[in-house]
Protein backbone atom coordinates (compact mmCIF):
# COMPACT_ATOMS: atom_id res chain seq x y z
CA UNK A 1 0.00 0.00 0.00
CA UNK A 2 1.83 3.01 -1.27
CA UNK A 3 -0.22 5.56 0.64
CA UNK A 4 -0.06 3.86 4.02
CA UNK A 5 1.35 6.48 6.42
CA UNK A 6 2.64 3.70 8.65
CA UNK A 7 4.76 2.24 5.89
CA UNK A 8 8.33 2.78 7.04
CA UNK A 9 9.32 4.58 3.84
CA UNK A 10 6.42 7.04 4.24
CA UNK A 11 7.00 7.97 7.86
CA UNK A 12 7.94 11.57 8.56
CA UNK A 13 9.53 12.56 11.83
CA UNK A 14 8.86 15.81 13.67
CA UNK A 15 12.49 16.78 13.14
CA UNK A 16 12.03 16.50 9.38
CA UNK A 17 8.85 18.56 9.50
CA UNK A 18 10.54 21.27 11.54
CA UNK A 19 13.43 21.41 9.12
CA UNK A 20 11.04 21.70 6.20
CA UNK A 21 8.85 24.35 7.82
CA UNK A 22 11.86 26.36 8.97
CA UNK A 23 13.56 26.18 5.57
CA UNK A 24 16.59 24.23 6.82
CA UNK A 25 16.62 21.63 4.01
CA UNK A 26 18.53 21.81 0.76
CA UNK A 27 16.49 21.44 -2.46
CA UNK A 28 17.21 17.71 -2.84
CA UNK A 29 16.21 16.86 0.73
CA UNK A 30 13.17 19.05 0.37
CA UNK A 31 11.94 17.31 -2.80
CA UNK A 32 12.42 13.89 -1.23
CA UNK A 33 10.50 14.88 1.87
CA UNK A 34 7.65 16.45 -0.11
CA UNK A 35 7.30 13.18 -2.04
CA UNK A 36 6.93 11.25 1.20
CA UNK A 37 4.47 13.80 2.58
CA UNK A 38 2.29 13.27 -0.50
CA UNK A 39 1.84 9.68 0.65
CA UNK A 40 1.19 10.56 4.29
CA UNK A 41 -1.95 12.71 4.69
CA UNK A 42 -1.60 13.10 8.45
CA UNK A 43 1.96 14.40 8.29
CA UNK A 44 0.97 16.52 5.30
CA UNK A 45 -1.77 18.20 7.33
CA UNK A 46 0.68 18.85 10.18
CA UNK A 47 3.15 20.36 7.74
CA UNK A 48 0.50 22.67 6.31
CA UNK A 49 -0.71 23.75 9.74
CA UNK A 50 2.82 24.34 11.05
CA UNK A 51 3.72 26.27 7.91
CA UNK A 52 0.70 28.55 8.30
CA UNK A 53 1.61 28.97 11.95
CA UNK A 54 5.19 29.92 11.09
CA UNK A 55 4.05 32.41 8.46
CA UNK A 56 1.67 33.99 10.96
CA UNK A 57 4.41 34.18 13.61
CA UNK A 58 6.83 35.73 11.12
CA UNK A 59 4.34 38.57 10.75
CA UNK A 60 3.70 38.98 14.46
CA UNK A 61 4.63 42.47 15.73
CA UNK A 62 6.53 43.08 12.54
CA UNK A 63 5.96 46.80 12.89
CA UNK A 64 8.29 46.74 15.90
CA UNK A 65 11.20 46.10 13.57
CA UNK A 66 10.70 49.47 11.91
CA UNK A 67 9.64 51.40 14.99
CA UNK A 68 11.89 54.14 16.31
CA UNK A 69 14.07 52.87 19.13
CA UNK A 70 13.36 54.66 22.43
CA UNK A 71 16.21 56.97 23.42
CA UNK A 72 16.83 55.19 26.72
CA UNK A 73 17.40 51.89 24.94
CA UNK A 74 19.67 53.44 22.34
CA UNK A 75 21.73 55.04 25.11
CA UNK A 76 22.08 51.76 26.97
CA UNK A 77 23.11 50.04 23.76
CA UNK A 78 25.79 52.62 23.02
CA UNK A 79 27.26 52.19 26.45
CA UNK A 80 27.21 48.41 26.17
CA UNK A 81 28.83 48.56 22.73
CA UNK A 82 31.54 50.75 24.03
CA UNK A 83 32.32 48.23 26.74
CA UNK A 84 32.54 45.45 24.24
CA UNK A 85 34.85 47.34 21.96
CA UNK A 86 37.24 47.47 24.82
CA UNK A 87 36.85 43.79 25.63
CA UNK A 88 39.82 42.74 23.52
CA UNK A 89 41.98 45.28 25.28
CA UNK A 90 40.87 43.92 28.62
CA UNK A 91 41.65 40.34 27.80
CA UNK A 92 45.21 41.40 27.17
CA UNK A 93 45.58 43.57 30.22
CA UNK A 94 43.45 41.64 32.69
CA UNK A 95 46.35 40.08 34.54
CA UNK A 96 48.22 43.29 34.86
CA UNK A 97 45.11 45.12 36.02
CA UNK A 98 44.83 42.83 39.05
CA UNK A 99 48.33 43.83 40.11
CA UNK A 100 47.64 47.52 39.62
CA UNK A 101 44.43 47.15 41.60
CA UNK A 102 46.33 45.75 44.58
CA UNK A 103 48.81 48.59 44.42
CA UNK A 104 46.10 51.20 44.39
CA UNK A 105 44.17 49.40 47.10
CA UNK A 106 47.20 49.76 49.36
CA UNK A 107 47.60 53.37 48.39
CA UNK A 108 44.02 54.20 49.23
CA UNK A 109 44.09 52.32 52.49
CA UNK A 110 47.03 54.30 53.72
CA UNK A 111 45.04 57.48 53.22
CA UNK A 112 42.49 56.18 55.66
CA UNK A 113 39.40 58.24 56.29
CA UNK A 114 40.93 61.65 55.74
CA UNK A 115 38.97 62.07 52.54
CA UNK A 116 40.43 62.94 49.18
CA UNK A 117 43.79 64.58 49.20
CA UNK A 118 44.35 67.24 46.67
CA UNK A 119 47.58 66.70 44.86
CA UNK A 120 50.39 69.12 44.93
CA UNK A 121 50.62 70.31 41.38
CA UNK A 122 53.84 68.52 40.59
CA UNK A 123 54.14 67.09 37.11
CA UNK A 124 53.85 63.46 38.24
CA UNK A 125 51.51 63.86 41.17
CA UNK A 126 48.55 61.51 41.16
CA UNK A 127 48.37 61.04 37.48
CA UNK A 128 48.28 57.31 36.90
CA UNK A 129 46.06 54.83 35.17
CA UNK A 130 43.07 53.98 37.33
CA UNK A 131 42.53 50.32 38.05
CA UNK A 132 39.76 47.76 37.72
CA UNK A 133 36.23 48.95 38.35
CA UNK A 134 37.50 52.50 38.75
CA UNK A 135 38.88 52.43 35.26
CA UNK A 136 35.51 51.34 33.90
CA UNK A 137 33.79 53.99 35.93
CA UNK A 138 35.88 56.88 34.64
CA UNK A 139 35.66 55.61 31.11
CA UNK A 140 31.89 55.46 31.33
CA UNK A 141 31.87 58.98 32.73
CA UNK A 142 33.96 60.17 29.83
CA UNK A 143 31.82 58.41 27.22
CA UNK A 144 28.61 59.68 28.81
CA UNK A 145 30.00 63.20 28.62
CA UNK A 146 30.96 62.74 24.99
CA UNK A 147 27.50 61.41 24.10
CA UNK A 148 25.34 63.97 25.91
CA UNK A 149 27.30 67.18 26.22
CA UNK A 150 26.93 68.04 22.49
CA UNK A 151 23.17 67.39 22.58
CA UNK A 152 21.26 70.52 21.61
CA UNK A 153 17.66 69.51 22.16
CA UNK A 154 17.85 66.73 24.75
CA UNK A 155 21.03 67.15 26.78
CA UNK A 156 19.23 66.01 29.95
CA UNK A 157 16.20 63.93 30.87
CA UNK A 158 15.03 66.25 33.65
CA UNK A 159 15.89 69.92 33.47
CA UNK A 160 17.13 72.17 36.26
CA UNK A 161 13.66 73.77 36.40
CA UNK A 162 12.45 70.58 38.08
CA UNK A 163 15.44 70.27 40.35
CA UNK A 164 13.49 68.84 43.27
CA UNK A 165 11.97 66.11 41.16
CA UNK A 166 15.33 65.44 39.53
CA UNK A 167 16.96 64.89 42.91
CA UNK A 168 14.18 62.69 44.28
CA UNK A 169 14.18 60.58 41.18
CA UNK A 170 17.92 60.08 40.91
CA UNK A 171 18.28 59.58 44.67
CA UNK A 172 15.69 56.83 44.51
CA UNK A 173 17.35 55.13 41.56
CA UNK A 174 20.85 55.36 43.04
CA UNK A 175 19.52 54.41 46.48
CA UNK A 176 21.27 57.24 48.24
CA UNK A 177 20.30 60.84 48.93
CA UNK A 178 22.07 62.99 46.36
CA UNK A 179 22.93 66.66 46.34
CA UNK A 180 23.49 68.83 43.33
CA UNK A 181 26.53 71.02 43.84
CA UNK A 182 26.10 74.70 43.14
CA UNK A 183 28.78 75.77 40.69
CA UNK A 184 27.50 79.28 39.98
CA UNK A 185 30.45 80.78 41.81
CA UNK A 186 32.60 79.05 39.18
CA UNK A 187 30.38 80.37 36.39
CA UNK A 188 28.43 77.17 35.71
CA UNK A 189 24.64 76.80 35.86
CA UNK A 190 22.86 73.48 36.28
CA UNK A 191 21.28 72.25 33.04
CA UNK A 192 19.72 69.10 34.51
CA UNK A 193 20.42 65.43 34.89
CA UNK A 194 19.81 61.98 33.61
CA UNK A 195 19.89 58.36 34.67
CA UNK A 196 22.39 56.00 33.01
CA UNK A 197 23.18 52.31 33.25
CA UNK A 198 26.56 51.41 34.70
CA UNK A 199 28.33 48.12 35.26
CA UNK A 200 27.47 48.14 38.97
CA UNK A 201 23.95 49.52 38.65
CA UNK A 202 22.37 52.89 38.10
CA UNK A 203 24.50 55.97 37.53
CA UNK A 204 23.52 59.62 37.41
CA UNK A 205 24.88 62.44 35.30
CA UNK A 206 24.43 66.10 36.17
CA UNK A 207 25.23 68.62 33.48
CA UNK A 208 26.40 72.21 33.97
CA UNK A 209 26.96 74.95 31.44
CA UNK A 210 28.77 78.27 31.48
CA UNK A 211 27.71 81.48 29.75
CA UNK A 212 29.61 80.54 26.60
CA UNK A 213 27.78 77.21 26.43
CA UNK A 214 30.75 75.07 27.51
CA UNK A 215 29.53 72.04 29.43
CA UNK A 216 30.90 69.94 32.24
CA UNK A 217 29.27 66.82 33.65
CA UNK A 218 29.36 65.24 37.08
CA UNK A 219 28.95 61.47 36.86
CA UNK A 220 28.31 59.47 39.99
CA UNK A 221 27.26 56.07 41.22
CA UNK A 222 28.03 53.19 43.55
CA UNK A 223 31.32 51.39 42.99
CA UNK A 224 31.55 47.68 43.45
CA UNK A 225 33.40 46.75 46.65
CA UNK A 226 36.89 45.61 45.75
CA UNK A 227 37.67 43.04 48.37
CA UNK A 228 41.28 42.69 49.34
CA UNK A 229 42.84 39.38 48.43
CA UNK A 230 44.36 37.28 51.24
CA UNK A 231 47.80 38.01 49.83
CA UNK A 232 47.14 41.70 49.99
CA UNK A 233 45.92 41.47 53.55
CA UNK A 234 48.97 39.51 54.64
CA UNK A 235 51.33 41.90 52.91
CA UNK A 236 50.01 44.90 54.72
CA UNK A 237 52.12 46.11 57.65
CA UNK A 238 50.42 45.17 60.87
CA UNK A 239 48.88 42.04 59.45
CA UNK A 240 45.23 41.10 59.02
CA UNK A 241 44.18 42.29 62.45
CA UNK A 242 44.97 45.87 61.51
CA UNK A 243 42.90 45.83 58.35
CA UNK A 244 40.33 48.61 58.45
CA UNK A 245 36.72 48.06 57.34
CA UNK A 246 36.37 47.55 53.62
CA UNK A 247 34.91 51.02 53.19
CA UNK A 248 38.39 52.39 53.73
CA UNK A 249 39.62 50.40 50.77
CA UNK A 250 37.32 52.38 48.61
CA UNK A 251 38.48 55.89 49.23
CA UNK A 252 40.71 57.67 46.80
CA UNK A 253 42.37 60.97 46.27
CA UNK A 254 41.44 63.21 43.42
CA UNK A 255 42.94 61.74 40.32
CA UNK A 256 43.19 63.14 36.87
CA UNK A 257 42.26 60.94 33.93
CA UNK A 258 42.62 61.54 30.24
CA UNK A 259 42.51 58.07 28.70
CA UNK A 260 38.89 58.47 27.58
CA UNK A 261 37.49 60.79 24.93
CA UNK A 262 37.16 63.66 27.45
CA UNK A 263 39.42 64.30 30.46
CA UNK A 264 38.38 64.85 34.04
CA UNK A 265 38.99 64.27 37.73
CA UNK A 266 37.56 61.41 39.71
CA UNK A 267 37.45 60.34 43.31
CA UNK A 268 35.83 57.64 45.39
CA UNK A 269 34.24 58.18 48.75
CA UNK A 270 32.32 55.72 50.92
CA UNK A 271 31.84 53.33 48.06
CA UNK A 272 30.55 56.04 45.75
CA UNK A 273 32.44 57.18 42.69
CA UNK A 274 32.43 60.71 41.29
CA UNK A 275 33.86 61.94 38.01
CA UNK A 276 33.88 65.53 36.86
CA UNK A 277 34.42 65.66 33.14
CA UNK A 278 34.77 68.35 30.53
CA UNK A 279 36.88 69.64 27.66
CA UNK A 280 38.79 72.00 29.92
CA UNK A 281 42.34 72.33 31.15
CA UNK A 282 43.49 70.20 34.02
CA UNK A 283 43.62 73.26 36.28
CA UNK A 284 40.06 74.30 35.44
CA UNK A 285 38.79 70.80 36.02
CA UNK A 286 40.63 70.57 39.33
CA UNK A 287 39.06 73.82 40.56
CA UNK A 288 35.56 72.57 39.66
CA UNK A 289 36.15 69.14 41.17
CA UNK A 290 37.26 70.76 44.42
CA UNK A 291 34.15 72.95 44.42
CA UNK A 292 31.99 69.86 43.93
CA UNK A 293 33.78 67.90 46.63
CA UNK A 294 33.43 70.68 49.19
CA UNK A 295 29.66 70.68 48.73
CA UNK A 296 28.91 66.97 48.70
CA UNK B 1 31.28 49.11 13.90
CA UNK B 2 30.69 47.06 17.04
CA UNK B 3 29.13 50.18 18.52
CA UNK B 4 26.56 50.19 15.78
CA UNK B 5 25.90 46.49 15.92
CA UNK B 6 24.29 46.36 19.37
CA UNK B 7 22.01 49.17 18.32
CA UNK B 8 21.16 47.13 15.23
CA UNK B 9 19.92 44.32 17.43
CA UNK B 10 17.50 46.46 19.44
CA UNK B 11 14.52 46.22 17.05
CA UNK B 12 14.81 42.42 17.00
CA UNK B 13 15.18 42.25 20.78
CA UNK B 14 12.16 44.49 21.28
CA UNK B 15 9.99 42.51 18.92
CA UNK B 16 10.97 39.21 20.49
CA UNK B 17 10.36 40.62 23.97
CA UNK B 18 7.00 41.94 22.84
CA UNK B 19 5.92 38.52 21.59
CA UNK B 20 7.37 36.77 24.62
CA UNK B 21 5.68 38.99 27.20
CA UNK B 22 2.57 40.16 25.29
CA UNK B 23 3.11 43.54 26.91
CA UNK B 24 4.72 46.56 25.28
CA UNK B 25 5.92 48.07 28.58
CA UNK B 26 7.24 44.82 29.94
CA UNK B 27 9.02 44.28 26.61
CA UNK B 28 10.96 47.54 26.75
CA UNK B 29 11.77 47.01 30.42
CA UNK B 30 13.16 43.62 29.49
CA UNK B 31 15.28 45.08 26.69
CA UNK B 32 16.56 47.80 29.00
CA UNK B 33 17.50 45.23 31.63
CA UNK B 34 19.20 43.17 28.94
CA UNK B 35 21.33 46.09 27.76
CA UNK B 36 22.28 46.98 31.31
CA UNK B 37 23.26 43.39 31.92
CA UNK B 38 25.28 43.45 28.70
CA UNK B 39 27.15 46.40 30.15
CA UNK B 40 27.99 44.56 33.32
CA UNK B 41 28.83 41.24 31.69
CA UNK B 42 30.74 42.44 28.66
CA UNK B 43 33.82 40.54 29.75
CA UNK B 44 31.91 37.32 29.12
CA UNK B 45 31.35 38.19 25.51
CA UNK B 46 34.14 37.03 23.25
CA UNK B 47 34.98 39.30 20.37
CA UNK B 48 33.96 37.63 17.14
CA UNK B 49 31.33 35.38 18.72
CA UNK B 50 27.66 35.69 17.88
CA UNK B 51 26.52 38.96 19.42
CA UNK B 52 22.86 38.33 18.73
CA UNK B 53 22.90 34.93 20.43
CA UNK B 54 24.69 36.46 23.41
CA UNK B 55 22.15 39.26 23.79
CA UNK B 56 19.27 36.82 23.54
CA UNK B 57 20.92 34.63 26.14
CA UNK B 58 21.11 37.55 28.57
CA UNK B 59 17.51 38.44 27.83
CA UNK B 60 16.31 34.91 28.34
CA UNK B 61 18.05 34.61 31.70
CA UNK B 62 16.51 37.85 32.93
CA UNK B 63 13.09 36.83 31.69
CA UNK B 64 13.28 33.39 33.26
CA UNK B 65 14.12 35.01 36.61
CA UNK B 66 11.23 37.43 36.31
CA UNK B 67 8.81 34.65 35.48
CA UNK B 68 9.97 32.53 38.39
CA UNK B 69 9.57 35.47 40.74
CA UNK B 70 6.18 36.45 39.36
CA UNK B 71 4.79 32.94 39.54
CA UNK B 72 6.05 32.58 43.10
CA UNK B 73 4.39 35.83 44.13
CA UNK B 74 1.25 35.05 42.15
CA UNK B 75 0.78 31.83 44.05
CA UNK B 76 0.19 33.93 47.13
CA UNK B 77 -1.47 36.94 45.64
CA UNK B 78 -3.34 36.87 42.39
CA UNK B 79 -4.84 33.46 41.74
CA UNK B 80 -8.37 34.75 41.62
CA UNK B 81 -7.57 37.68 39.34
CA UNK B 82 -5.78 35.36 36.98
CA UNK B 83 -8.90 33.30 36.56
CA UNK B 84 -10.86 36.40 35.67
CA UNK B 85 -8.22 37.21 33.07
CA UNK B 86 -8.68 33.84 31.38
CA UNK B 87 -12.09 34.96 30.18
CA UNK B 88 -10.33 37.22 27.71
CA UNK B 89 -8.99 34.20 25.89
CA UNK B 90 -11.81 33.84 23.41
CA UNK B 91 -11.98 32.99 19.73
CA UNK B 92 -11.32 35.81 17.28
CA UNK B 93 -14.30 37.76 16.08
CA UNK B 94 -12.83 38.48 12.66
CA UNK B 95 -9.64 38.30 10.67
CA UNK B 96 -8.36 41.56 12.11
CA UNK B 97 -8.13 39.85 15.48
CA UNK B 98 -5.84 37.15 14.18
CA UNK B 99 -2.69 38.72 15.53
CA UNK B 100 -4.26 39.34 18.90
CA UNK B 101 -5.50 35.80 18.97
CA UNK B 102 -2.13 34.42 17.97
CA UNK B 103 -0.50 36.36 20.80
CA UNK B 104 -3.07 35.11 23.29
CA UNK B 105 -2.61 31.54 22.22
CA UNK B 106 1.14 31.97 22.47
CA UNK B 107 0.73 33.08 26.06
CA UNK B 108 -1.05 29.83 26.82
CA UNK B 109 2.06 27.89 25.94
CA UNK B 110 4.45 27.17 28.76
CA UNK B 111 7.12 29.85 28.83
CA UNK B 112 9.98 27.54 27.78
CA UNK B 113 8.05 26.26 24.75
CA UNK B 114 7.09 29.78 23.76
CA UNK B 115 10.71 30.92 23.88
CA UNK B 116 11.83 28.07 21.61
CA UNK B 117 9.06 28.66 19.11
CA UNK B 118 9.69 32.40 18.95
CA UNK B 119 13.45 32.09 18.57
CA UNK B 120 12.98 29.60 15.73
CA UNK B 121 10.28 31.54 13.89
CA UNK B 122 10.44 35.22 14.79
CA UNK B 123 14.25 35.23 14.90
CA UNK B 124 14.78 32.38 12.43
CA UNK B 125 17.57 31.21 14.72
CA UNK B 126 19.40 27.93 14.07
CA UNK B 127 18.31 25.10 16.39
CA UNK B 128 21.83 24.79 17.79
CA UNK B 129 21.87 28.52 18.60
CA UNK B 130 18.49 28.25 20.31
CA UNK B 131 19.95 25.48 22.47
CA UNK B 132 22.89 27.71 23.42
CA UNK B 133 20.68 30.70 24.16
CA UNK B 134 18.36 28.72 26.40
CA UNK B 135 21.13 26.61 27.90
CA UNK B 136 19.47 23.27 27.12
CA UNK B 137 20.46 20.29 24.91
CA UNK B 138 19.37 20.47 21.30
CA UNK B 139 17.14 17.41 21.83
CA UNK B 140 15.19 19.44 24.37
CA UNK B 141 14.86 22.27 21.86
CA UNK B 142 13.41 19.90 19.27
CA UNK B 143 10.94 18.29 21.66
CA UNK B 144 9.80 21.67 22.98
CA UNK B 145 9.39 22.84 19.42
CA UNK B 146 7.19 19.85 18.61
CA UNK B 147 5.05 20.36 21.68
CA UNK B 148 4.78 24.10 21.04
CA UNK B 149 3.71 23.67 17.44
CA UNK B 150 1.21 20.93 18.20
CA UNK B 151 -0.27 22.78 21.13
CA UNK B 152 -0.48 26.09 19.27
CA UNK B 153 -2.20 24.32 16.40
CA UNK B 154 -4.79 22.89 18.79
CA UNK B 155 -5.34 26.27 20.37
CA UNK B 156 -5.69 28.07 17.05
CA UNK B 157 -7.84 25.48 15.34
CA UNK B 158 -9.91 24.26 18.25
CA UNK B 159 -11.29 27.68 19.13
CA UNK B 160 -8.98 29.61 21.32
CA UNK B 161 -10.72 28.92 24.58
CA UNK B 162 -11.19 25.27 25.34
CA UNK B 163 -13.11 24.54 28.49
CA UNK B 164 -11.07 25.35 31.51
CA UNK B 165 -11.61 24.12 35.01
CA UNK B 166 -11.95 27.23 37.16
CA UNK B 167 -10.78 25.28 40.18
CA UNK B 168 -7.57 24.12 38.53
CA UNK B 169 -5.44 26.99 39.81
CA UNK B 170 -2.13 27.67 38.16
CA UNK B 171 -1.67 25.11 35.43
CA UNK B 172 1.32 24.85 33.17
CA UNK B 173 -0.44 26.94 30.54
CA UNK B 174 -0.93 29.93 32.72
CA UNK B 175 0.65 32.86 31.00
CA UNK B 176 3.36 34.48 33.01
CA UNK B 177 2.97 38.00 31.80
CA UNK B 178 -0.68 38.49 32.53
CA UNK B 179 0.56 37.73 36.03
CA UNK B 180 3.11 40.50 35.71
CA UNK B 181 0.55 42.85 34.28
CA UNK B 182 -1.96 42.11 37.00
CA UNK B 183 0.66 42.73 39.62
CA UNK B 184 1.48 46.04 38.01
CA UNK B 185 -2.16 47.02 38.05
CA UNK B 186 -2.39 46.01 41.66
CA UNK B 187 0.45 48.43 42.37
CA UNK B 188 2.83 45.83 43.73
CA UNK B 189 5.42 46.61 41.11
CA UNK B 190 6.79 50.01 40.16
Amino acid sequence: MKSDPNEASNRVSDEELHALVDGRLDPVQREALLARLARNPQAHASWQAWQRQRDALRGLHREWLDAEVPAALADAALLASDRQQRAGHWWRWGGMAAGVLCAFGLGWMSRGAQGPLVAAEGPTALHAAPAGGVREFVHQASVAHMVYAPEVRHPVEVSAAQQEHLLQWLSKRLQRPLKVPDLRAEGYELVGGRLLPGSDGARAQFMFQDKAGARVTLYLGAMQAQAASPALVAARPGGPAALPPTADLRESAFRFFDEGPVPGFYWVEQGFGYALTGSLTREQLMRLAQAVYRQL
Amino acid sequence: MSRQSIVDHIPGLRRYARALTADAWAADDLVQDTLERACGKWRLWLVGSDLRAWLFTLMHNIYANQVRGAVRRARHATLVELEAHAAELVAPRDAADLELDLQRCLMRLPEDQRAVLLLVTLEDMAYADVARVLGVPIGTVMSRLSRARSRLRELMEGGAAPARDPASGLGEQDPAVPVLRLMKQAGTMP
